[in-house]
């Protein structure tokens, strides 16, 4: 009896312990097999000749370090890889100015604001494929309204997408369109957390206008930005659609980036291995910028 | 001199005349100026939609003479493709919710000693290049006959929004007032039985936050509709569009047409819905 009774009550926490893991089991299962199985079998990929025989006849023979060789370097890789840093740096760069200049002017008072903010989001939202196929109308050379409308000035058609001079700033621009609205989300709800009373002791010392964003706005505005812009770098690095649904890494491959590449040699080359080995190389940066913004937000809760 | 009048004649006059300063009617007019340049693109679209000749050499401003010609044609090609994103989007919100809202639940409330293990990992998780994972996942699903299927897509569809529906739900469960959910457990309701009868009906709006973001990503989907599928039987409509893109763009409107037959859901959830997409919105924050 007085043994029954402990033993009932471990049993119950052990049942309840077990209830309550269930409760984690499916989506635990799930970041495995969707997150955890693609790092791993991209890594083993990355090491193996795995091509569509590989599907046929299941070998996949190891082949060390073949594969990253192959990739980096094949003709493409320097152009890509730099592709990929000017893409990167040019999209975010006209991101956050633009979006930070959105959110500062969103922050006044005026009627219908918090509509109109709602609407910017609409970019955003859209299927990035519609984005694309827009901006291809309207790109065109011969009959995009863009040139049309450069054209009332006087200024010659610009071959947007046609030109390897010209493409990859085309391909920034859309993608500096799609990336507004989530920066003036992002920077907007950072502005709205900083004390209104600060802003109010700043302007007793005198300090209003460019003064206070200088020396208020922009320090309590810190952790935001950096989180702001370290995503925008992952998220940045990883696009295709836009990429793909405007140029398909052309003309004369002067939109090439390593994602695209990744792609282009797993899914229109069947070079699966060297296509992981693409891949690896993307997770990488992604990885390094992971790390600093994983450091930043500590900071920022440690904070 | 008519303040004045109104000033001593109208108060209620006065104060609307103080709402609307002369500047915020300036701020006013430029906000309306940033919008219609950021979302021009987007009246193109419709206005390249409704073009008669198909060609936008010829497209004028306005849709003066709007034909619909180029639907016609975007629904008897791709309205096959819009069933099948719907299909795929609906079943990857029941997907993501059924196994994210559990998960969402037990990081909140429970006392896992490895919490913040495990919403690194979810952190991380999100930022793993979408072509990394259809890299590997066209071996597996080619191995288990998941190409070509709605499941396959369904699946990994739900898989980019399961770890973004985590964490807003989580966020949301976790200001569940801890006397709502003791009181259950007093009355003698299990953990299954809280989290479905207290603490679901209580998180409705994280819930419908994370259900609309899941079925826009769902819909939104381009990678792994063009990795997951090798022949047109099941073709979402994202790939419609691409596919469209490489052999008709003498077409303009029936491309734009289906365009905007793809943009529907996005405007319209972002007209009747936008408290719960200015939530995931802030939400992406963490995402």
């Amino acid at each position: 009896m007085t043994t029954a009774t402990p033993i009932r009550a471990r049993r119950r926490i052990r049942r309840d312990d077990v209830v309550k893991f269930m409760f984690v089991v499916p989506a635990a299962v799930y970041v495995l097999l969707f997150f955890g199985y693609p790092i791993v079998k991209n890594l083993t990929m990355s090491f193996q000749d795995y091509t569509t025989k590989t599907f046929f006849t299941g070998e996949a023979p190891w082949v060390g370090l073949d594969n990253y060789v192959t990739a980096i370097t094949s003709n493409l890789f320097g152009p890509s890889l730099l592709n990929t840093a000017l893409f990167t740096a040019g999209s975010l760069l006209g991101q956050f100015v633009i979006g930070l200049a959105l959110a500062l002017f969103f922050q006044k008072k005026f009627p219908l604001s918090s509509v109109m903010r709602a609407l910017l989001l609409l970019p955003w939202l859209l299927p990035l494929i519609v984005a694309s196929a827009t901006w291809r109308s309207i790109l065109d050379q011969d009959s995009g309204i863009l040139n049309r409308f450069l054209g009332v000035f006087g200024l010659d058609a610009v071959p947007w997408l046609t030109s390897p001079d010209v493409a990859l700033i085309a391909v920034i621009i859309v993608n500096i369109w799609v990336g507004i609205p989530f920066n003036v989300t992002l920077l907007y709800g950072g502005l709205q957390d900083i004390p209104e009373e600060l802003y109010e002791a700043a302007s007793l010392d005198g300090a209003t206008g460019w003064k206070a964003f200088w020396h208020i706005t922009l320090p309590n505005l810190r952790a935001v930005i950096s989180v702001t812009l370290v995503l925008g770098v992952v998220y940045t690095l990883k696009v295709l659609d836009v990429i793909l649904g405007l140029t398909g890494g052309g003309p004369a491959n002067a939109t090439q980036t390593i994602a695209i590449r990744s792609y282009q040699t797993s899914f229109i080359d069947f070079e699966f291995g060297v296509g992981a080995a693409f891949s690896n190389i993307l997770i990488l940066i992604s990885l390094v910028f992971a790390i600093i913004y994983l450091r930043g937000t500590r900071k920022a809760v440690d904070e | 001199m008519t303040t004045t009048e109104l000033l001593t004649v109208h108060p209620s006059a006065a104060s609307r005349a103080r709402a609307l300063k002369p500047k915020q009617v300036v701020y006013a007019i430029i906000g309306i100026v940033i919008l219609v340049i950021m979302l021009f693109p987007v009246y193109w679209m419709i206005n390249a939609s409704l073009q008669p000749s198909g060609n936008t050499l010829t497209a004028g401003i306005f849709p003066t003479n709007p034909s619909w010609a180029g639907y016609e044609k975007a629904i008897t090609d791709q309205g096959a493709n819009l069933v099948t994103s719907l299909i795929i989007s609906v079943g990857a919100v029941i997907v993501c919710l059924a196994i994210a809202a559990p998960a969402a639940y037990a990081l909140a409330q429970f006392r896992y000693r490895w919490i913040s293990v495990a919403l690194l990992i979810i952190l991380i998780g999100q930022m793993i290049p979408g072509i990394v994972i259809a890299n590997a996942l066209y071996a597996a699903y080619n191995d288990l006959g998941l190409l070509n299927t709605h499941v396959g897509l369904i699946i990994a569809d739900a898989s980019q929004s399961i770890p973004f529906a985590i964490i807003v739900m989580r966020a949301f469960m976790m200001n569940i007032h801890p006397s709502i959910i003791e009181a259950a457990r007093v009355d003698g309701a299990g953990q299954v039985r809280t989290f479905w009868s207290i603490a679901l009906p209580v998180s409705k709006n994280a819930l419908i936050t994370a259900g609309l973001f899941a079925f826009l990503f769902a819909w939104s989907d381009f990678l792994f509709a063009l990795t997951l599928t090798t022949t047109s039987d099941i073709r979402p409509v994202t790939l419609g569009i691409y596919q469209y893109l490489g052999t008709q763009v003498s077409n303009w409107s029936a491309v734009m047409a289906t365009a905007v037959l793809s943009s529907l859901p996005a405007i319209i959830l972002l007209l009747i819905a936008q408290k719960y997409i200015a939530a995931g919105a802030m939400g992406g924050s963490v995402k």
